[in-house]
């Protein structure tokens, strides 16, 4: 009998315009000590199934059909009470956010007793002695001060850390671990995969391990269940899916996972249930101002880049703080190439990038563009340098205004600096939506309309507005799923290919940037500590933190090679 | 913390000096007070004398340090219409509006918090749509005619309450209290509720719309996740989170509950501190206008100075805050 076993489930919810069916007859169990890893991407319905098992569907979505059974005995149909007995105590949940997950307002203690004490007959100081055990267990060294703190005292692993110890409360059988790792750093992520994987290993606890990360499923689970629009398309043990894949549309997510042991030219796109969009940047060079330096010599030279952040204030200069964001960074950025940054977060990566686009002012040290200093004044970088920069952000949702038109935000560049009007601006728009894929009648909608991938998409091209020679790039693509971002590299391929672009392009995944970039450096509080061409740094890393980076990432070893057959 | 406490005091200071400087301002460009003060029948020596004696002459400054000065201790002169120190009749009319000012604050409070808690969890309910469509009443009704209405109905026609006055009182140790007396608590009802009901309206559907925003946040859904049982989610873990935005418009309700029960006390005919003021109005009677601007001011900053303290109480990342900053 399996410790949990989901029988032909269905969940819906009804909307206005019918229902949704977010999962379709899904299938799926999960034996004692067992890691069942579900991946898919967003939207396949893999965290409904998670809100299915836990009873937290919230309404209107509701079970249609099928059943979830623990230990034999079916727990979907039970009442509100009924499964309050179980959750908490029997199975167990871990989020995405560790940030969100803890009400700031309460200690850890206080957070971890109450639970304790509602699952076990214990008394306040047992169960406080107790919180304090399972935060040693968790791995918090010094538990006894730190039981007595308040979550914003934690880092993002930490507080991951006391997440599962919340969970681990009342020695729960199933966990459902939901994006447990998404928002931490890799060396966190390593740490946190690595206590799951003992959990289930030296207590039995049978996990579920919902991720959109391959890395994280190769790494860490038994079995994996691949889901896409709500359909479980194929299951079995990791190595074999991973290594076999025998479903296109698990074919097609595996060969659009970034590698890293080699090199690519383009990313494999694979297009399953719905066509790959089409863009033609290579149209774009006709009349592309073709830069005057000839390809490798530094277009952009930082020149001891420092910026300081205060922690304290204070009336004497001798009690205050400051956190160095970015110490004296000296490096230079070459005609045509794609100058990668990468380092876990706050490491100074997108501070030192927002200096060289001028959006902070530097504290010392100066940019050359082109050979000439862009602080030229008080009143920020000069117009010439900003319409020959442009950059591209990481999150999507955020970056466009959502109150604009797309043909508007598209526009406002190139109305900004000038250089087109009236109809010439609205063929160029038209043109660089085409271009993009997203079709010149996007231009017309709203940013809403648009999913993750085409936001980004108009980012480009609202970039591509001004003509720019150098681009910025921060994280573009670590808000999208993986088949999104093979499309979204391969546009940024091009552009650097068809219209010999300049670009710094900062990243914390380490495969992206050996497929992205010429050359990289790796930042490290502030410092950079390392620059080489990428496949040098990839073959033989020189500093010891490269070096722990690149032993994080996750092993791919046994992943199909259809992807580089396809290349 | 220490730090923090010291330099909102200095702040609250600050805004006192420069509303003392408005009130002070008072004195010297609404009218003459020499004009009000001699008759007709005046030469330009009475003039000059009693200018020379009230201290008329002296540099701005030294004015308005003696201003403060008195001020702090109590005395904001002699009022032009009653002819009495303007801090004794002020002293006697406090009382009443405070406590009509806290029963009502109680009472929005108490109310407010209540139903809005029920509106949020109860969100697709009868009861819980009935209470926020009658709440609009609430909000958009004018005080002075939720107050004739009341009279109306509880005074006029059913006659089970007063409609005006405070009832009799009782001195408990200089203060002159309605609380002992059942003429003055039945005299409290009917003003408490129609200077309370605006702002019980205003926090419900405050309490309400944060309650809504925590209840999806992800500690919540942890929360629930980890089995923790419904009164727990709601009242332990939402509720305290949803008091800091609730705390910041309450404090500033609470100082215009006090500043601006003019209107109900005017319905009401309540011998507080605002129907003080309207009558001083009326009669350009500065010293007590200038008085009154003190008091209020004096309150604001007050609540304001608690608010900031019970922020900090509450959510403990604001104290980590105020160490750095």
């Amino acid at each position: 009998m399996a410790l949990l076993g989901i029988e032909g489930l269905t969940v819906e919810f009804p909307t206005r315009r019918g229902t949704f069916v977010a999962v379709k007859d899904a299938d799926l169990t999960v034996e004692p000590g067992q890691i069942h890893g579900l991946v898919g991407e967003s939207g396949a319905g893999k965290s409904t199934i998670g809100a299915a098992i836990m009873g937290l569907i919230d309404p209107p979505g509701r079970i249609a059909g099928g059943t979830i059974r623990f230990r034999g005995d079916a727990i979907s149909g039970l009442d509100a009470k009924g499964m309050r007995a179980l959750r908490g105590r029997k199975i167990s949940m871990i989020f995405q956010d560790p940030l969100t997950s803890l009400n700031p307002l309460y200690t850890v203690r206080q957070q971890l007793v109450e639970t304790i004490r509602l699952h076990l007959d214990l008394s306040e100081t047992e169960a406080s002695a107790r919180a304090v055990e399972l935060i040693e267990r968790v791995g918090i060294a010094d538990p006894e001060t730190r039981a007595d703190q308040y979550p914003h005292q934690f880092s993002g692993g930490m507080r991951q850390r006391v997440v599962i110890a919340l969970a681990l409360c009342s020695d729960p059988d199933v966990i459902v671990a939901d994006e447990p790792t998404t928002a931490l750093d890799v060396s966190i992520q390593a740490q946190i995969l690595d206590l799951i994987k003992e959990l289930a290993r030296e207590r039995q606890v049978g996990v579920i391990l919902i991720t959109h990360d391959m890395g994280v499923i190769a790494d860490t689970t038994d079995v994996v269940t691949v889901m896409y629009r709500g359909e479980v398309v194929e299951s079995g043990p990791t190595r074999e899916v991973l290594g076999n894949p025998q479903h296109p549309y698990s074919q097609s997510l595996i060969a659009a996972v970034p590698r890293p042991d080699v090199k690519l030219g383009r990313f494999p796109l694979i297009g399953y249930g719905g066509r790959v969009t089409e863009f033609r940047i290579a149209d774009l060079a006709r009349d592309w101002p073709m830069p005057e330096t000839p390809r490798g010599t530094p277009l952009v030279e930082v020149d001891g880049l420092t910026k300081q952040f205060q922690t304290r204030r204070a009336i004497r200069a001798s009690r205050r703080r400051y956190l160095t964001a970015v110490d004296a960074a000296r490096f230079e950025i070459r005609q045509g190439e794609v100058f990668g940054l990468v380092g876990e977060s706050g490491s100074g990566k997108s501070t030192l990038a927002r200096m060289i686009a001028g959006l902070f002012p530097s504290d010392e040290g100066d940019v050359r563009y082109a050979g000439r200093s862009i602080n030229t004044g008080r009143r920020g970088v000069p117009d010439w340098y900003r319409r020959d920069i442009q950059m591209i952000f990481q999150d999507p949702f955020s970056s466009l205004n959502p109150r604009m038109r797309v043909d508007a935000i598209v526009a406002e560049p190139a109305r900004h600096h000038g250089l087109f009007t009236g109809s010439a601006l609205r063929q160029r728009v038209a043109e660089l939506l085409d271009r993009v894929g997203l079709g010149a009648d996007a231009g017309l909608k709203y940013p809403h309309e648009f999913s993750g991938g085409q936001r980004q998409r108009i980012s480009i091209a609202r970039a591509l507005a001004t003509q720019p020679k150098f681009l910025i790039c921060d994280e573009p693509t670590s808000a999208l799923d993986v088949s999104i971002q093979a499309q979204i590299l391969n546009i940024l391929k091009d552009l650097q290919d068809h219209l010999n672009l300049t670009m710094l392009f900062i990243s914390h995944d380490l495969p992206v940037v050996r497929q992205m970039c010429d050359r990289v450096g790796v930042m490290k509080d502030g410092k950079l500590v390392e620059i080489a061409a990428t496949e040098d740094l990839f073959a033989a890393p020189g500093h010891d933190y490269t070096r722990h980076l690149m032993s994080l990432m996750p092993r791919l070893d046994g992943l199909s090679d259809t992807a580089l057959q396809r290349a | 913390m220490l730090s923090f406490i010291l330099r909102r005091v200095l702040q609250s200071v600050l805004v006192l000096l420069v509303t003392g400087l408005v009130a002070f301002a008072m004195f010297r460009y609404v009218g003459d007070p020499v004009d009000t003060m001699l008759g007709q029948e005046r030469t330009v020596a009475d003039i000059e004398r009693l200018r020379e004696n009230l201290g008329l002459n002296d540099p701005f400054f030294v004015q308005y340090w003696d201003f403060l000065g008195r001020a702090v201790q109590g005395d904001f002169g002699i009022s032009y219409r009653q002819g009495r120190p303007v801090g004794e009749i002020i002293a006697e009319r406090l009382p009443a509006t405070l406590e009509l000012a806290a029963v009502s604050g109680v009472f929005a409070l108490g109310f407010g918090i209540v139903l809005g808690i029920f509106t949020a969890i109860r969100r697709r309910g009868t009861a819980a749509n009935v209470i926020m469509t009658l709440s609009l009443i609430g909000v958009s009704l004018p005080t002075f005619l939720i107050g004739i209405l009341l009279i109306y109905v509880f005074s006029v026609e059913l006659g089970w309450l007063p409609s005006y006055g405070r009832g009799e009182v009782t001195w408990v140790s200089g203060w002159p209290t309605g609380f002992l007396t059942s003429s003055g608590l039945s005299a409290l009802i009917l003003p408490a509720i129609t200077l309370g009901l605006y702002q019980m309206t205003l926090i419900m559907r405050l309490v309400r719309s944060e309650m809504l925003e925590v209840l999806r946040t992800d500690y919540i859904r942890f929360a629930r996740a980890r089995g923790l049982r419904d009164r727990t989610v709601h009242f332990r873990h939402a509720l305290k989170n949803t008091l800091v935005p609730v705390i910041t418009v309450t404090g500033l309700q609470l100082g215009s509950i006090i500043a601006f029960a003019i209107i109900t006390e005017t319905v009401f005919q309540w011998p507080g501190v605002g129907l003080l003021f309207i009558n001083a109005i009326q009669f350009v009677d500065i010293p007590v206008m200038a008085a009154y601007l003190m008091l209020i001011s004096v309150m604001f900053v007050g609540i304001n100075l608690v608010v900031d303290l019970l922020y900090v109480a509450i959510d403990p990342r604001l104290r980590a805050e105020g160490k750095a900053a």
